[in-house]
């Protein structure tokens, strides 16, 4: 077969595929789909007038995780009211976080806002920016550094005060053991959270590591777990993806055991409204993007300092019940909460 | 050619011209049992069965039938894919996408059934074309560049995590896939991928029947079929298999493809398991499906292995990963404890090939 037939041959195959697809996707769906979904009302207040300023966010996301999308629209939001070019960047790794702020003073950003998940680490590269005259603002992670390293201010949630306020709930609905699932070992935050449950919480509390990026290993560790202990009557999960998944756990071990978790989505709302999570504790990322961004335009503009840089500006810990629910679901379906 | 990729040296050095034509039943059954050890996958059964033992001597939860579900659920979403990461294997060959390669699967289907609001078995087999596609172009260019598999693959990993987060996150404006349950053919879908069958009284997730056919037919193919032959002889020396008439270059793309056909299975179950995907999901988990080939007793060099052999090194990764949960030993150390049973698992797997190859 020459090259020109078996270009033709090709072109035909490719030809047929891509009718095949478009003619499946005649094959609507009757229900549920794009179609469905209400268009998401992107929040608006104006704009500045204000000289066009760089601000970077250096985070310690890893990619894909919807918490942190929620932190990243909220600074978006901000920089668009404030007339911002905001540069964001992220990196699990602390070095390489550190190495993005110092990518961030040889651009010669007006403001960085960071998150401190390991202060150590981070110390010399935010030393390096305050010393060539960038302000740096902390949120989310890092609240035990933000004063010693010098930051102007700090927007998040105290993991211990949130874990002792989610205990105190868990000894009010009559909870007697819970199961702390932590799907990241090591990770600061997520142990204080636990840590923080097991200060103020009444009955028995024990942790589960689980391997955070392969949900059906994350299904069937807690089911082992609850079939190993069938006293557990709670489980904690530390973010809302994880949540859904206890909740099949639950009923593939025949558990009496309730769902209740760390941080909030659309699905999470939802099941909050069905009844099959209990309660959420929201941080409020958004808020925390949003803040932190916000917060270097109003100091390099008009010299504010949140907290009057002494006290850091707690956006959690906010529990998200059935009561209340409603009021933030619309939010939620916005993808701002 | 499978036979001789697949038995152990023969045991001792020729026959004496003396020696009488009749062996005595000593010396045949000791062949016998130095044949069965030469079997790749004999060490890890033996090791599968001592650590099964350890658990349900150690762990008293672990012994009922639902625990046993349990295990070989977990077993099953791994085994699944290794499978195909064990035939490649033994191709000579690696796959550093296949965690991320499962993601992406399932994002594709999520988002094309979502976003052109289609019944979601239109996305179920669009993804299957992507999957078969991504794994005949990590093969293709394999072949067509002669880098090792390591680079082309581990380059492809990089590709496929960054567009599973960048296209999630321009269709959706997440970085999650939107909730299709409520969408036409979702429960049929669901009934295919990610199901529940009672068993004796047990529930038992579908994809341990789908892992224990595609088991069977991997071991069909690998030492029943001219294209097992090819398999054994790519993996243990190309230039020679190319000499003697093997298609080298379809053999490893077909390998890859499997690879991408496991994928895409995988990524069905979590798509219709869980309803909504992260696209953040899967990274790392292309190492397990080494380490449970592996296990099995597939070897790095390639060219030596079993299907069989991935099943059962799959099935002792995740008893070791429930077992330690069942045994409720403390969760600090659950990595170090996961990390000392695969090692010894590994061990005896060695020991026993050695014990078989013993002059």
């Amino acid at each position: 077969m020459d090259r020109k037939t078996r270009t033709r041959k090709a072109t035909a195959i490719a030809a047929a595929c891509a009718a095949g697809v478009l003619l499946a996707a005649g094959c609507s769906s009757s229900s549920g789909g794009k179609k469905a979904q209400t268009a998401a009302n992107n929040i608006s207040a104006g704009k500045a007038t204000t000289a066009r300023i760089k601000i970077a966010m250096i985070t310690h996301a890893a990619p894909g995780d919807t918490f942190w999308d929620l932190i990243r629209k909220g600074a978006q939001a901000a920089a668009a009211k404030d007339n911002i070019n905001l540069v964001y960047s992220s990196d699990p790794n602390a070095a390489n976080q550190a190495n993005l702020v110092q990518n961030a003073i040889d651009q010669k950003v007006d403001g960085i806002a960071i998150t401190l998940a390991k202060p150590d680490a981070m110390k010399a590269a935010v030393a390096k920016a305050e010393a060539a005259g960038i302000p740096v603002v902390g949120f989310n992670a890092g609240l035990s550094a933000w004063k010693s390293q010098k930051l102007l201010e700090y927007f998040g949630q105290d993991e211990d005060i949130a874990g002792q306020a989610f205990g105190t709930k868990l000894n009010s609905i009559g909870a007697k053991s819970a199961l702390c699932v932590v799907q990241e070992q090591g990770n600061v935050a997520l142990e204080t959270r636990c840590a923080g449950l097991k200060k103020t919480f009444k009955g028995k509390v024990q942790n589960l590591y689980v391997n955070g990026t392969d949900m059906p290993s994350v299904k069937s560790t807690i089911t082992a777990k609850l079939r190993q202990d069938s006293s557990i009557d709670e489980i904690v999960t530390l973010g809302g993806p994880f949540a859904l998944t206890a909740v099949q756990s639950v009923s593939d071990a025949n558990s009496k055991a309730k769902v209740a978790t760390f941080d909030l989505n659309q699905d999470v709302v939802k099941a909050i409204q069905a009844g099959t999570v209990q309660f959420a504790v929201d941080q409020q990322p958004y808020l925390q993007g949003y803040l932190a961004v916000d917060s270097l335009w109003l100091y390099k503009f008009n010299g504010n300092f949140s907290g009057g840089s002494a006290q850091p500006v707690l956006t959690g810990p906010a529990f998200v019940t059935k009561d209340n629910v409603a009021t933030i679901a619309k939010f939620a379906a916005n993808g701002t909460r | 050619m499978a036979t001789a990729h697949t038995e152990a040296p023969a045991v001792g050095g020729p026959p004496s011209p003396t020696a009488p034509a009749a062996q005595d039943g000593r010396t045949a059954q000791r062949s016998l049992l130095r044949r069965l050890l030469g079997r790749p996958e004999i060490g890890a059964l033996i090791a599968a069965i001592g650590v099964y033992a350890f658990f349900f001597a150690v762990a008293p939860s672990f012994r009922q039938a639902d625990s046993l579900a349990t295990v070989l659920y977990q077993a099953s979403t791994m085994g699944i894919m290794a499978l195909p990461v064990a035939l490649l294997m033994i191709g000579g060959e690696f796959d550093l996408s296949a965690g991320v390669a499962v993601t992406t699967s399932a994002l594709t289907a999520a988002m094309l059934s979502f976003q052109l609001t289609t019944n979601v078995w239109v996305g179920v087999i669009v993804a299957l074309i992507v999957s078969l596609a991504v794994g005949a172009l990590n093969g293709y260019m394999l072949v067509k560049t002669g880098l090792p598999s390591f680079l082309i693959t581990l380059a492809s990993f990089l590709m496929l995590q960054g567009l599973n987060l960048a296209v999630t996150k321009l269709l959706t404006g997440n970085v999650a896939t939107d909730d299709i349950s409520n969408m036409d053919g979702f429960n049929q879908a669901k009934k295919v991928f990610a199901s529940e069958i009672d068993f004796g009284g047990v529930s038992l997730k579908i994809t341990v029947l789908w892992w224990l056919v595609f088991a069977a037919l991997a071991t069909w193919v690998l030492l029943r079929t001219k294209f097992g032959n090819w398999i054994f002889a790519v993996g243990g020396h190309s230039e020679s298999a190319r000499a003697v008439g093997v298609p080298v270059k379809f053999t490893k793309i077909i390998l890859f493809m499997t690879v991408g056909f496991g994928a895409w299975f995988v990524g069905m179950h979590l798509l219709f398991s869980f309803n909504t995907v992260q696209s953040g999901e899967g990274v790392g988990n292309e190492f397990l499906y080494i380490i449970a080939a592996v296990i099995g007793g597939c070897l790095l060099t390639g060219g030596y292995g079993s299907a069989i052999g991935s099943v059962i090194g799959a099935f002792i990764f995740g008893m070791v990963t429930q077992g330690i949960v069942y045994a409720n030993w403390n969760p600090d150390w659950f990595k170090f404890f996961l990390g000392v049973m695969l090692l010894v698992a590994t061990l005896v797997n060695l020991w026993v090939r050695r014990q078989a190859t013993r002059r």
